[in-house]
């Protein structure tokens, strides 16, 4: 096989002339110290004013020793994290087809409007007259959310998906209280296939957790979960497209028999991304549902956060949301920090991840509402087309349309000794980063494909050239290429094991050596 | 439309490939009455001229920090951001990377958040530290989540002088459980000895340091209480930069430290995103919530760092997880750690000396105002102020004037006639010698 510039490209040519070099650098892949292991002391990046001289206020609590941080200067500092980023994988450098977690493209027109300092440069209890525009931005984004989902309201703070469930099920919670329920109503049904926050939110709010089996076809079985319903059952917890990247077709009379028996529907909003502008939540029954501005409203993802999830709610859920909360009196956006009512109180400090609502706001109205529902379709798109390039080689998990994300089970390496993991990692060498693997939980050896719609054909038609190449040389028995994957990462397979069992988790300065006898 | 690569063409050959004859048919498992036949009522796509016009006409509408000499503190602090901060945060590396759960080509990320745990134990002087939490308000009511974890126990005790929306956040998540939370009265003038308050059926005390007034307090000797009657303590601080002048809260004895990193790298951006600093004793760390970075060796025996101790977490323990947090603060750490990197222990001390010596000159300033009373013997870069009259008019005077003179009490305690009068003032490096003598004179014509 021969590669784009017309070499050939078995595996072992790059590594064929290896050598060890001084430093341990290859080429652009250079080793790099922990900070801690570089610097001198007295030395610093940052140049301070003078300090005046005055007695200390402290009392009798200043600091007495030092700290212990390095000493280095801006270029030192500079080169350490340039060094460091190269050895990150990125949208920025490929497809990252991250099943669940919407990797797509971060237009940098939203970094340069979250840093006005008209929004950035606001302290968050300046008086209100000064920060009139970041409060028009919470109020214009919401507007967005409530139009984009067909719900009434929607609060702002929750600081991330995880945290927007915590805020769903704690207004239900307050619901069901207000109406004197909040003892009896103890249990949150989960389908066996949510996302790990679910169970986990539902169980920190105090609800005991009942699993819903999933049907053959990967979707809630309406039976079963129609059986578990009761008096007691204070919400359902689903996520729609679900993470098997299909969407429920029950999900109307799901919702129907969860009300019927005075329980409340909350959507896990991950996968808002496959249907925002073509489907409204609103419209399927929904009483709340977090949306991740980091997946579906391309929030940067920035190595694992800040992300934001605000929860739209239903007119019984909205009087219960958390403070604060904006809103437009004549023309003016206004914010609301102290109320009477029956809100739940304040579920964090201060006013929501404002540097995420500029971003998201930016993307929003780059695309309308026009572009947005064409991202949604091309996302479903592009998925549909992996699902039917892919089918033949590997194992697709459901028949049918998929939405946003394909799945894939790991049938299709039965007895070659390859494993998902080992696939994941090959993947690598490649040049991509893997899909999700081993979630969903109900298939086996799970590998979850979310392309976006931030994919060129061409640049899919690659990722599809890659995997039937790979499910091949499963088959074929080039077992070491998967089980020694990566190769040509900066560092070969981790020892997971060893991390959990001894947990090192800072640096500790070396013992001083002892003196020569 | 810029952001989407497909064209009409391309998305023809790919229906003909999937065999669907249009993507409306992709979406035939949603119930028909649900799928629009229209896009919804907003407005279409724009160019990213007409984007930048319409957000930034939002934007002038705020009058920010920048313009006027900014006297705000109260949990969020206006600290001078080097320009490599905004540089590096933005290489497309970190800022288009997922949480690195595929550690092999996740180093960059890895490496990074072990030196932040690192610099986040040393200044809190705590054995071990996260990766990040949402902030430090959040950090602080996980943290009294993990006290009632490890003692078993359901009453919580929090001091008057905790920011109170660090309190408001502790009570919303208390009301879940059903924990006792006895929240002290607000202490203007300092808090008296809480040892009185932990029994024996405490699962923690919190208190915070320096406390929302100001005040800087030994809590050594409460540790020492609260450990004796079985109780952890829990302290919260809301100014990092405090940290570089003084006694790290672990020497004093504390169980569990949190706080908010935000004056560190992360800037003010009128409340979020933010950064939550979580350290606890060794001892606690299976207690611990969020993602945890620890070193390991390769296949060939390099070192390497690898996300650990999962096993607390939602994503592998689902409802028997420790929290429920997922999304952390990622890009935020890395500000704050670059930050720290450039500052080094020396620049850390100089600033935090800085701070300081800018609080005296504003404090003693301000004391001479007729009228005006200083209620600390001790501070760090913040103090409290009580006015001869109510102090949200007078920072509305102010604001007149071109200043932000600090957060009135009604602003943190509304409906307490008892704060009306209170004003928190903070002093940083931004805030030069002849912003805080115009401060003081304006305060007293204000006030004449």
């Amino acid at each position: 096989m021969m590669n784009r510039q017309g070499r050939p490209s078995t595996p072992g040519d790059a590594s064929s002339g290896a050598v060890d070099t001084v430093l341990g650098h290859r080429g652009l892949d250079h080793e790099e110290a922990l900070i801690f292991e570089q610097g001198q002391a007295g030395r610093s990046g940052v140049d301070l004013p003078d300090v005046p001289a005055m007695a200390s206020r402290l009392g009798s609590l200043g600091r007495k020793g030092p700290i212990g941080l390095p000493g280095l200067s801006e270029p030192q500092v500079v080169r350490h994290y340039v060094r460091l980023s190269r050895r990150n994988y990125a949208i920025d450098m490929g497809l990252y087809p991250l099943g669940s977690c919407t990797m797509k493209h971060n237009p940098r027109l939203n970094e340069k409007l979250a840093r006005l300092p008209g929004f950035a440069d606001l302290h968050p209890l300046a008086p209100l007259s000064t920060t009139q525009g970041a409060v028009e931005v919470m109020g214009v984004l919401a507007h967005w959310l409530k139009v984009l989902t067909g719900m009434p309201a929607v609060a702002l703070t929750p600081k991330a998906g995880a945290h927007g469930e915590l805020c769903g099920i704690m207004a239900i919670r307050a619901a069901h209280v207000a109406r004197g329920e909040g003892e009896t109503r103890k249990r949150i049904l989960v389908p066996e296939s949510a996302h790990g926050t679910n169970p986990a939110t539902a169980a920190y709010c105090g609800f005991t957790v009942d699993p819903v089996p999933a049907t053959a076809d990967g979707r809630v079985d309406l039976a079963a979960l129609k059986a578990k319903l009761g008096p007691d059952v204070a919400a359902i917890m689903l996520t729609n497209p679900n993470t098997c990247g299909l969407f429920e077709r029950d999900i109307r009379e799901i919702a129907d028999a969860v009300h019927g028996v005075g329980g409340y529907f909350y959507c896990d909003g991950a996968n808002f991304n496959a249907i925002v502008g073509r489907v409204r939540p609103g419209d399927l029954g929904v009483d709340a549902m977090h949306i991740n501005l980091h997946k579906t409203f391309s929030t940067p993802h920035g190595g694992g956060g800040p992300g934001a999830g605000p929860v739209v709610l239903s007119a019984a859920l909205a009087p219960f949301a958390p403070l604060p909360w904006v809103v437009e009196k004549d023309g003016r956006f206004e914010l609301v920090e102290d109320d009477k009512g029956q809100s739940f109180g304040r579920m964090a400090a201060f006013n929501g991840q404002m540097g995420m609502f500029s971003r998201a706001l930016a993307y929003m109205m780059s695309h309308g509402a026009d572009g947005l529902a064409q991202a949604a379709s091309d996302a479903v798109l592009s998925a549909n087309y992996i699902q039917a390039r892919l089918s033949d080689v590997m194992t697709a998990s459901f028949e049918g349309p998929c939405m946003h994300e394909a799945l894939f089970d790991d049938r299709f390496l039965k007895d070659t000794g390859v494993t998902t993991l080992d696939f994941a990692k090959a993947m690598i060498d490649e040049g991509y980063h893997p899909m999700t693997m081993y979630f969903p939980l109900v298939v086996h050896g799970a590998m979850l494909i979310e392309p976006t719609e931030s994919e060129s054909k061409e640049s899919l038609d690659e990722f599809i050239a890659v995997m039937r190449r790979l499910a091949e040389a499963a088959k074929a028995g080039e077992v070491e290429r998967f089980t020694g994957a990566p190769h040509y990462a900066p560092r070969r397979r981790l020892d997971e094991t060893l991390a959990a069992r001894k947990p090192v988790l800072r640096w500790t300065p070396p013992a001083p050596a002892k003196a020569a006898e | 439309m810029r952001y989407l690569p497909l064209t009409g063409d391309d998305r023809a050959e790919m229906l003909a490939a999937i065999g669907a004859p249009s993507v409306d048919d992709l979406f035939r498992d949603v119930p028909e009455a649900a799928r629009l036949s229209a896009p919804v009522d907003l407005p279409y796509h724009l160019g990213e001229f007409e984007v930048e016009q319409a957000i930034g006409a939002m934007a002038a509408k705020s009058r920010h920090s920048g313009v006027m000499a900014s006297f705000l503190g109260a949990g969020a602090y206006r600290h001078h951001i080097p320009a490599a901060v905004d540089h590096l945060i933005q290489r497309s590396e970190f800022l288009t990377s997922y949480t690195p759960y595929q550690p092999e080509i996740a180093q960059g990320t890895l490496q990074y958040l072990f030196e932040f745990q690192t610099q986040v134990a040393l200044l809190t002087g705590m054995e071990v530290a996260n990766a990040s939490m949402y902030d430090g308000s959040t950090a602080c009511a996980e943290a009294v989540e993990m006290a009632r974890r490890i003692t078993g126990r359901h009453r919580v005790v929090l001091s008057g002088n905790l920011h109170p929306h660090y309190a408001e956040v502790i009570h919303t998540l208390a009301a879940l459980h059903g924990t006792e939370v006895v929240s002290k009265p607000a202490a203007p003038a300092g808090e008296g000895d809480l040892a009185g308050d932990v029994d024996g059926e405490t699962a923690c005390i919190v208190v915070q340091y320096p406390d929302v007034f100001g005040h800087v307090r030994d809590f050594t000797a409460l540790a020492r209480a609260a450990q004796a009657a079985g109780a952890l303590l829990i302290v919260a601080v809301t100014e990092v930069v405090a940290l570089g002048a003084l006694v790290p809260p672990g020497a004093m004895g504390a169980d569990i430290v949190v706080g908010e990193g935000q004056g560190l790298g992360v800037g003010l951006q009128y409340g979020g995103p933010y950064l939550g600093l979580f350290a606890a004793r060794a001892k606690f760390v299976r207690q611990m919530p969020g993602r945890l970075c620890g070193e390991t060796v390769d296949a060939t025996g390099r070192r390497g760092f690898v996300l650990t101790l999962s096993t607390r977490e939602q994503h592998i323990r689902r409802e028997k997880a420790t929290s429920n947090i997922c999304t952390n603060s990622g890009l935020c750490s890395l500000a704050f750690t670059i930050h720290l990197s450039l500052l080094g222990e020396a620049g850390l001390v100089k600033l935090a000396a800085l701070n300081h010596a800018r609080a005296v000159t504003l404090a003693d300033a301000l004391a001479g105002v007729p009228g005006v009373e200083v209620l600390n013997d001790t501070f760090f870069n913040e103090f409290t102020l009580r006015l001869p009259k109510a102090a949200a008019p007078v920072v509305e005077s102010l604001l007149a004037r071109g200043i932000l003179g600090g957060v009135p009490g009604a602003r943190l305690w509304p409906g307490d006639p008892a704060a009306d009068n209170l004003l928190i003032v903070a002093a940083t490096e931004t805030n030069s010698e002849a912003e805080i003598a115009a401060f003081a004179k304006t305060l007293a014509e204000v006030l004449a």
